[in-house]
């Protein structure tokens, strides 16, 4: 039913998708713990700051990255005297960019999963003798799985349904950086509306099934 | 809100008195000729009052929109099969079209040696990225991947290719530094008035068909003056400066099925 290429976009896509939610799950927890628990004056600031993909054409993020990135942009031109490549046209490059372009999807949940937990039953781990690395993985980190659940599933939906940045900094690689929307977008501006139709009816169901993967197990938690 | 409804009123009022003055045209251009078009625009509301209002892409993708109904009244194509398919389908007026401009493709990057060794470079395959527009959209993008056929490199440099949704984001991704080499247009690289980075190599054009790119008058703009002056300009001697001063070349002999020129 699917040609080899859009077979290849399907798991690129997948690929993309999984790796960011396993970045952002890494990078999220401490942010989203930090802004639950910190009374810095830059909690307000930070916590903009991860908001911003919300509102942000994804254009600018698109733009701002391809120039940073680049070989004539600082963490690009750091990265060739390291000895490494720079990170636009390539899958690490769409890793980094879904990261930072998912990352509210995956704080807000897990921030206020971590809010909900409270002081409270961290207290009383505290007394019964609990460190607070042990606190974190026994208490809280069970305690807040709702908001993990929702969050990952939100940015491996968000990441799928990603397109203005991958089309800004992934030059449109066959295997390599064209993910499902990317290809869709070619059929589309190549008039292959049957082609469109599968890709695009593909992506409408999943995204329609993750909601609803959502809202059942929202439905099923809240009680508790 | 009394202020902003006087406000609004003011910004209707003029709007509309200067629709009255002139006519105004939608043009879609194909994106390696949306730098003269901007030229060329000025210096048309200069001359005749109307104001043509340029939306460039790559031509498949304007194309589409065309046939999906997009308001477009002047067609400027990157190719002459476009403009020829939309006249099959009745959605350009017959005999409108004619060819305003001969591209050249050029290999473009920062480094400076290109004039001379633009084959051996790409024969060496020293470099990360190679920049195409994309071939099913864009004219330039067919050619560039005609002339990596014609070179035996395809095979070879494919797994290079960073692929341009039209040849202006194709030398974005070249001017950015992204990626070290693309194939644009020469226009693109040889801009009036703006210094020269980097270095070209002009693309023998042997190596692909040639880029005979076509104008036609689209059924939105039958009867819009401003989009058949816009098309009576095109062929006027200051039009065709502008268009060769980018480094474009002009159609030698008449086209049989051109319509005769008024001038």
């Amino acid at each position: 039913m699917l040609s080899p290429g859009e077979a290849s976009a399907v798991w690129l896509t997948i690929e993309l998708a999984a790796v960011t939610t396993l970045c952002l799950l890494v990078l999220g927890t401490p942010i989203a713990w930090w802004l639950a628990h910190s009374r810095s004056l830059l909690r307000r600031p930070i916590a903009a700051l991860v908001a911003l993909p919300l509102i942000l054409p994804p254009t600018v993020l698109g733009f701002y990255l391809l120039l940073l990135l680049g070989p004539n942009g600082a963490i690009g031109r750091a990265m060739l005297r390291i000895g490494m490549s720079t990170l636009p046209f390539t899958f690490p490059g769409l890793v980094v960019a879904s990261t930072l372009y998912s990352l509210p999807f995956v704080v807000q949940p897990l921030h206020t999963a971590f809010e909900g937990v409270g002081a409270r039953p961290l207290e009383v781990a505290a007394t019964l003798g609990a460190g607070p690395w042990d606190r974190f993985f026994t208490v809280a980190l069970p305690l807040a799985r709702p908001g993990f659940v929702t969050g990952a599933m939100l940015g491996f939906a968000h990441t799928v349904g990603e397109f203005g940045v991958v089309l800004m900094i992934g030059g449109n690689i066959p295997g390599k950086t064209r993910v499902l929307s990317v290809a869709l977008y070619d059929h589309v501006e190549a008039l292959e509306y049957s082609d469109a139709h599968r890709l695009a009816a593909g992506l409408l169901l999943f995204s329609f099934l993750v909601l609803l993967g959502l809202y059942s197990f929202r439905v099923k938690a809240s009680p508790v | 809100m009394r202020a902003i409804s006087w406000l609004l009123a003011g910004f209707a009022f003029l709007s509309f008195s200067a629709s009255a003055r002139a006519a105004e045209t939608q043009v879609a251009v194909a994106a390696n000729f949306a730098g003269p078009m901007q030229v060329l625009a000025e210096k048309f509301a200069k001359k005749t009052g109307h104001h043509a209002v340029i939306v460039s892409g790559a031509t498949g993708k304007l194309s589409a929109q065309i046939q999906n109904g997009a308001p477009f009244e002047v067609f400027l194509s990157a190719d002459m099969t476009t403009p020829q398919k939309l006249e099959e389908q009745g959605l350009a007026v017959r005999g409108s079209r004619f060819t305003y401009a001969r591209g050249r493709l050029v290999l473009y990057g920062p480094r400076p040696d290109l004039g001379q060794n633009g084959e051996a470079t790409l024969k060496a395959g020293e470099f990360a990225h190679l920049a195409i527009a994309n071939p099913k959209l864009a004219p330039y993008g067919a050619a560039a991947l005609s002339v990596l056929v014609k070179l035996g490199l395809k095979a070879a440099l494919e797994p290079k290719l960073v692929i341009g949704e039209n040849i202006s984001q194709t030398m974005q991704f070249v001017e950015s530094g992204n990626a070290e080499l693309g194939f644009v247009a020469l226009s693109q690289v040889q801009v009036p008035g703006k210094p020269q980075s980097g270095s070209f190599w002009l693309v023998p054009s042997s190596l692909y068909d040639p880029i005979r790119q076509d104008a036609a008058l689209l059924l939105h703009g039958e009867h819009n003056q401003a989009a058949r002056a816009l098309l009576d300009y095109l062929k006027t001697d200051e039009a065709k400066a502008v268009i060769v001063s980018y480094g474009y070349e002009l159609e030698q002999k008449p086209k049989t099925n051109a319509p005769s020129a008024k001038h």
